[in-house]
């Protein structure tokens, strides 16, 4: 043990006084783990915002779409409504799934101030939002009460509330959706446009958009889907069975279910990964390069010192660790500086802002970046005292002293 | 039994025209626990190269060196290297302190390869040892900032930290003025006293090579005791260089290597 002990405290003692090498070397692999572990962090903060964008789109893994389109064969006819409804309630209670929503999208025409302008309107259940980690900006998204008013509730874009003149939703506003049978919707909640020049958008109920939805306008925009949340490790089990299940319950159709969500898209992930290993790789020999000459030029100023040392008893094995450790121990404190300037630096830069994007669950700082950097910094320092290592243990005692 | 036994040994080496060139050549010297010995000889003449090998940083060509009985042959490069942390301690002329630290860090050193006590206590040690050398107000000085008769004072300090069985002296006077010499050796010589260490230094000067109870000249790779009395040695002291023609005057006898024991004309 005091063998350890006494090469970290060489090796420590060695540094201590080499300062000026020591804080060059430090500079050089400090910047290098820096580097590194805000790569590696920001990558991991970069996946989730991509992550979180993906699941926007096509839900969190695993989303399962189930939709059933008739196959025209044998003048089969699309199924009512009431049908595909009835379908998906019980797929959804046999199997049953925690998060899931239909989904029908229809146009609406609603009156404006300005007029009437058709509006696509996303029929869904309470569930989406959480299916596809969606915030409203103002106000609120609808909840189980929201299926029993008169009134259909609607969460609306930036857009939407435009036409209406600019009002709040704290407002209040009421728009009426024409059609047959008119009603007066209120907007409950609103999000942004997702795009500049978005279209007027308006989410509702699946339910109380049964008020403005025709067979034509099914034709049109096509039958309502189901989404399922499921557990990951099911999905591929569940497509199956379910694919069974719809076709067998609706005559005439051809049901389709697949996975929709990011995890599925693993290749983007992938390549994300290799690029970040890449620069960090670049970051870390160029370092390790800047280390492994600093430490060849120091070995052979201390040559006679190496001599003097073998002759209080130092083995070759003793000083080949010892100046193996030099370089592992400097690294290893430029490998803590870098980790924790790579913390302050992405404590207090919001890279998910300047990736476009907030992410609704933050990660915090990823505890791989920081093993990642230091386990480069040991790494690139062993690595870069190696060879001095070897140069040091190669001196013969007699030469050096007399050096 | 003798602390250290050399039996005709031989050192060479390969010259770059690959001749081999005989540094030391059938060398017999018997050292025995808290003996003083000196060796002298003009440069070049393998002094220092048998000092290497007495101090296990060399090793003969052939012959048998024996330590405690045991040939050093049979020691692992390990074990030579433990066995030279404990049982040697070396002075040296240029006193090859280690810069950048202070006298208290130097002495400390050779510490860090010992084991238990001497390993956990080392700053104590070390400042104790220093106090015995007369730097206890210099602990923290570095070496640049002391003479030449306190770092050599620092370089023995550190030689003698770890209570070697035997201490090498090589020119431990060479860099220092003859008064300065006489206080150096006459401190090793005390210490080295107390605690019981053979004390082996090789020199230029006679008056450094009178102190011991048993002297010896190398020449041409052989070595030969011989006398170097204290009177002749003290008007010769520090102005000879060599060793060689001017100690042939002052042998008292020859002397047979095997019966030499102790028997040389003291200092």
């Amino acid at each position: 043990m005091t063998g350890v002990v006494g090469a970290v405290l060489e090796a420590w003692d060695e540094l201590r006084v080499h300062k000026v090498r020591v804080l060059l070397a430090l500079v050089g692999v400090a910047v290098a783990v820096c580097a590194i572990t805000t790569i590696t962090a920001a990558g991991e903060m970069l996946r989730q915002v991509s992550a979180e964008q993906n699941e926007r789109w096509s839900g969190r893994a695993a989303t399962l779409q189930v939709s059933a389109w008739p196959t025209g064969e044998g003048g089969s006819v699309m199924p009512s409504p009431a049908e595909y409804e009835q379908v998906f309630d019980e797929i959804v209670a046999r199997y049953a799934v925690e998060h899931s929503s239909m989904l029908r999208n229809a146009p609406a025409p609603i009156r404006f101030p300005d007029g009437t302008r058709e509006v696509y309107t996303t029929g869904v259940e309470v569930d989406w939002a959480t299916m596809h980690r969606f915030e409203v900006t103002s106000g609120r998204w609808f909840t189980e009460a929201d299926a029993d008013r008169l009134a259909p509730a609607l969460v609306v874009n930036q857009a939407f509330l435009d036409l209406l003149g600019g009002v709040g939703v704290a407002e209040h506003p009421t728009v009426t959706i024409g059609g047959e049978n008119p009603v007066v919707a209120t907007v409950v909640g609103a999000f942004p446009n997702d795009w500049p020049q978005a279209e007027p958008q308006a989410y509702v109920l699946v339910d109380a958009q049964a008020a403005w939805v025709t067979p034509e306008s099914l034709e049109m925009t096509g039958p309502p889907s189901l989404e399922l949340w499921v557990p990951d490790g099911l999905a591929d089990g569940l497509v199956e069975a379910i694919q069974r299940d719809v076709a067998g319950a609706l005559s005439g159709v051809q049901a389709d279910v697949y996975r929709s969500d990011s995890a599925s898209y693993s290749d983007v992930d992938g390549a994300i990964r290799w690029v970040v290993l890449g620069v960090s790789a670049i970051a870390l020999l160029l370092g390790g390069l800047g280390l492994v000459n600093i430490a060849l030029v120091t070995v052979r100023y201390r040559i006679r010192e190496i001599g003097i040392r073998r002759s209080f008893g130092a083995s070759s094995g003793r000083v080949f660790f010892s100046v193996l450790m030099e370089s592992v121990v400097a690294t290893t404190v430029a490998g803590v500086l870098g980790v924790t300037i790579a913390v302050v630096v992405l404590h207090n830069v919001p890279l998910d802002a300047l990736m476009g994007s907030a992410v609704q669950d933050r990660p915090g700082f990823p505890f791989s970046a920081a093993l990642t950097g230091m386990v480069a910094a040991v790494g690139v320092g062993a690595f870069a005292g190696l060879l001095p290592a070897i140069v040091a243990v190669r001196v013969k005692v007699i030469d050096a002293i007399r050096y | 039994m003798s602390l250290l036994e050399l039996s005709g040994v031989t050192r060479s080496v390969l010259l770059p025209d690959d001749r081999e060139l005989e540094i030391l050549r059938g060398v017999d010297l018997t050292v025995g626990a808290g003996e003083h010995v000196s060796i002298v000889g003009r440069s070049g003449t393998g002094k220092s190269t048998l000092l290497n090998i007495l101090g296990l940083l060399d090793a003969p060509t052939s012959g048998e060196y024996l330590l405690d009985g045991v040939p050093i042959g049979r020691l692992s490069g390990r074990a030579r290297a433990r066995r030279r942390g404990t049982d040697f301690g070396f002075v040296f002329q240029q006193f090859n302190l280690l810069q950048g630290r202070s006298a208290l860090e130097n002495v400390v050193a050779p510490l860090l390869y010992a084991r238990g006590r001497q390993f956990w206590q080392r700053r104590t040690l070390a400042a104790e040892m220093l106090e015995r050398v007369g730097l206890g107000d210099r602990l923290d000085t570095r070496p640049e900032k002391l003479s030449g008769g306190e770092q050599q004072r620092v370089a023995i300090a550190r030689a003698l930290v770890r209570v070697p069985r035997v201490i090498l002296a090589d020119e431990p006077t060479g860099a220092l003025d003859v008064d300065t010499g006489s206080e150096v050796m006459d401190l090793l010589d005390t210490i080295a006293q107390e605690n019981g260490s053979a004390l082996i230094a090789i020199t230029h000067d006679l008056a450094v090579a009178s102190r011991a109870s048993r002297q010896f000249r190398l020449g041409d790779g052989v070595l030969t005791p011989i006398a170097i009395s204290a009177r002749s040695a003290g008007s010769l002291g520090g102005l000879d260089a060599t060793g060689d023609d001017v100690q042939a005057e002052h042998v008292a006898r020859p002397f047979a290597a095997a019966a030499a024991h102790g028997e040389g004309d003291a200092a």
